[in-house]
């Protein structure tokens, strides 16, 4: 049975498809030399960034990964000032001063993606317990990959946000793989047991199904919003590239078979023959998304070549607030 | 430590001690804007060990004086969310030492997230923490942290010496829109003073001059400026005038009053409590001799804490830490080399 009908089934394929043709033009920016520094590819885990972030409201927040360009997007960013950040330029979302690893837009409830492995948990789940204080009915969603499982400050917070009854939900993608090493050689015991050992609930769902992932983020934002604590959602998914966009010999930490086993569950390819299915979409409809989505991506990308390098004067500009 | 009564306002008459010069401008920061908050161990009921916040639970209530988990990176981290999201939190830290497992949060979380995010974030978080030896603590509950803090861009500090600072740099930092460390000395909690009732702030970046003179001028900071008063007068026995000054914040620094103090007198020693060994010493004697090169006649000195983990025995603690009578030898060994 869904509840999702075929209007959000589309909404959330064009999404999803707005991330993917957004990581390609990253992944070929980086290839061509045209950006500095290095960025990290979400291209395989879309359904969860776009099935959590259709369960949020737009004042909702969400903290995000080193892994973040989706979870941004999702959120509702666009997709100009996120290359002109990526780019280094003034027109990006953090005046070109955070780069892929750190973009936040405030406007949409995005606190920031973050660089530290788990260096956020503590802040979504601070945003959840100023919502409380605050009396608003806002929710966190707290984005974090399976290796974050390595950090106390996860526990330490889960810890504080079941004692307080918090309004966040943590987010686990399991992608499995710790950067270059498999999360079975990090991770011991079972992950399903870290949450209920601090009276919280627990809820897996299979990340290559967006609609899966939106239920059971429905479910979980709901009882957040009434008051009722945190959560725990774990979603099997995996990176289809590399850990970042350098990665590309990866045989001494995984097979191609397996990467061929994922690709073939691609959450975008997932989705698109359920509702060719269900009748809810026809080719035609996908191909004229796929249009108006590859130009506003081709758009942007034009744009953040365009866009001029902050001024010298940017350098001391914000490092404190006046 | 009533020789300090003369610098402080003529209208001052009440006094108070340190922690309840702390807990005053808190209570009254809370009363006036619904959006402070404290947060730390043992806050509530208990009032810190230091009984610096007894009382404020019973005003405010558990929701506003909130005791957590012994969990510093994660309350810390909560600490930083809430503020990033329109509250005005003071995360208390017990013993600055703990500070070093709260690192990632202040020093990569809080202290960058304005400027990562090209000035949209505003993180205006409190950190309320101690500092200070001879307690007989041991290494882990002793040390003066405030040059950890000082080097990361971003941050604020502040190091209040008497109970009308305590007050007047604590209302500032609520109300800064920054990040700020405030290090409170847990031996001067006891220490009183004048503190006016109503309301005032003391601007970042003003440093006090404790006592004018005119042949050395002697930086000190919190618990070191009493160290420094006592020096001074001892060197005014022998017949050497020295100038007291207290920075108060070591980010920002009033370099003006600190260079401008050495031009006149052409000494300078620099004593506070954290490491000597690339700490606080270091920069501002580094400071004072980029600005008053030309004016001075000896190199300025540092006189800063023992480079050792802070030992438990009484009869090795006190040595490193400095003293009045061994301010007042370097000050006269510096006065009359040249003369």
């Amino acid at each position: 049975m869904t509840v999702v009908n075929g209007s959000q089934s589309l909404a959330m394929y064009r999404s999803m498809l707005r991330i993917r043709l957004f990581e390609e033009q990253v992944n070929e920016l980086y290839t061509s030399a045209k950006m500095p520094g290095l960025a990290h590819l979400y291209i395989g885990e879309e359904g969860v960034a776009v099935g959590v972030c259709s369960a949020l409201r737009d004042d909702d927040y969400i903290t995000s990964t080193h892994r973040g360009h989706g979870h941004c997007l999702a959120k509702g960013a666009s997709v100009d000032r996120m290359f002109a950040e990526l780019l280094g330029k003034e027109a990006g979302y953090c005046r070109g001063k955070g780069g892929s690893m750190h973009i936040a837009d405030q406007e949409k409830g995005n606190l920031g993606a973050n660089a530290i492995v788990a260096g956020s948990v503590g802040i979504a789940t601070g945003a959840a317990l100023s919502a409380k204080k605050r009396g608003t009915d806002q929710v966190a969603a707290c984005f974090f990959g399976e290796g974050a499982l390595g950090q106390g400050i996860v526990y330490e917070c889960m810890n504080m946000a079941a004692l307080w009854k918090l309004p966040v939900v943590y987010v686990c993608e399991n992608n499995m793989y710790n950067e270059y090493t498999h999360y079975l050689e990090t991770t011991a015991g079972d992950i399903a047991l870290r949450a209920p050992a601090f009276g919280i609930p627990f809820h897996e769902a299979d990340g290559q199904d967006v609609r899966s992932v939106y239920e059971s983020a429905r479910a979980a934002v709901e009882r957040a919003r009434s008051g009722e604590g945190p959560s725990f959602l774990l979603y099997r998914t995996y990176r289809q590239h590399g850990h970042h966009v350098g990665d590309v010999d990866r045989a001494y930490y995984r097979s191609k078979d397996e990467e061929k086993s994922w690709k073939d569950r691609d959450p975008l390819k997932i989705l698109a023959q359920s509702m060719l299915a269900e009748g809810a979409a026809d080719a035609v409809t996908f191909d004229r998304l796929e249009e108006e989505v590859r130009t506003e991506i081709l758009e942007g990308v034009r744009f953040a070549l365009e866009a001029p390098y902050p001024g010298p004067e940017e350098v001391l500009m914000h490092v404190y607030s006046s | 430590m009533s020789r300090l009564a003369r610098h402080e306002p003529a209208v001052a008459e009440r006094r108070l001690s340190m922690a309840e010069a702390v807990r005053e401008a808190l209570a009254q920061e809370m009363r006036r804007d619904d959006r402070v908050f404290v947060m730390g161990e043992d806050v509530a009921e208990a009032g810190t060990p230091f009984k610096v916040l007894s009382g404020l639970v019973q005003e405010f209530g558990p929701e506003r004086v909130m005791d957590t988990p012994i969990s510093e990176p994660g309350f810390t981290g909560i600490g930083l969310g809430a503020a990033l999201t329109g509250m005005r939190p003071v995360v208390d830290i017990m013993f600055g030492d703990f500070l070093f497992l709260a690192l990632d949060q202040i020093a990569n979380q809080a202290a960058k997230v304005h400027y990562m995010s090209g000035g949209k974030l505003k993180a205006p978080i409190v950190i309320r923490t101690t500092m200070g030896a001879t307690r007989r603590s041991a290494a882990q509950h002793s040390q003066s942290l405030h040059a950890l803090v000082s080097h990361i861009p971003g941050l604020k500090v502040a190091l209040p010496s008497t109970p009308y600072d305590a007050k007047g740099l604590m209302k500032t930092a609520i109300r800064d829109d920054n990040p700020v460390v405030i290090f409170e000395d847990k031996m001067m909690y006891t220490v009183k003073g004048p503190v006016p009732e109503d309301d005032y702030t003391i601007p970042f970046g003003q440093a006090d001059v404790k006592r004018s003179g005119e042949d050395i001028t002697l930086v000190a900071t919190s618990s070191m400026v009493y160290v420094a008063l006592a020096a001074a007068d001892l060197l005014a026995k022998e017949g050497i005038s020295a100038e007291v000054i207290d920075p108060r914040t070591t980010v920002p620094l009033d370099v003006e009053t600190l260079v401008g103090s050495a031009m006149k007198t052409g000494h300078a020693i620099v004593i506070d409590e954290g490491y000597q060994s690339y700490g606080v010493t270091a920069e501002i004697a580094s400071v004072i001799s980029d600005g008053a090169f030309y004016q001075l006649d000896a190199p300025v000195k540092r006189m800063g804490a023992m480079d050792v983990p802070i030992p438990f025995s009484p009869a090795l603690e006190d040595l490193t830490v400095p003293t009045a009578e061994k301010v007042a030898e370097l000050a006269v060994k510096l006065c009359r080399k040249g003369s």
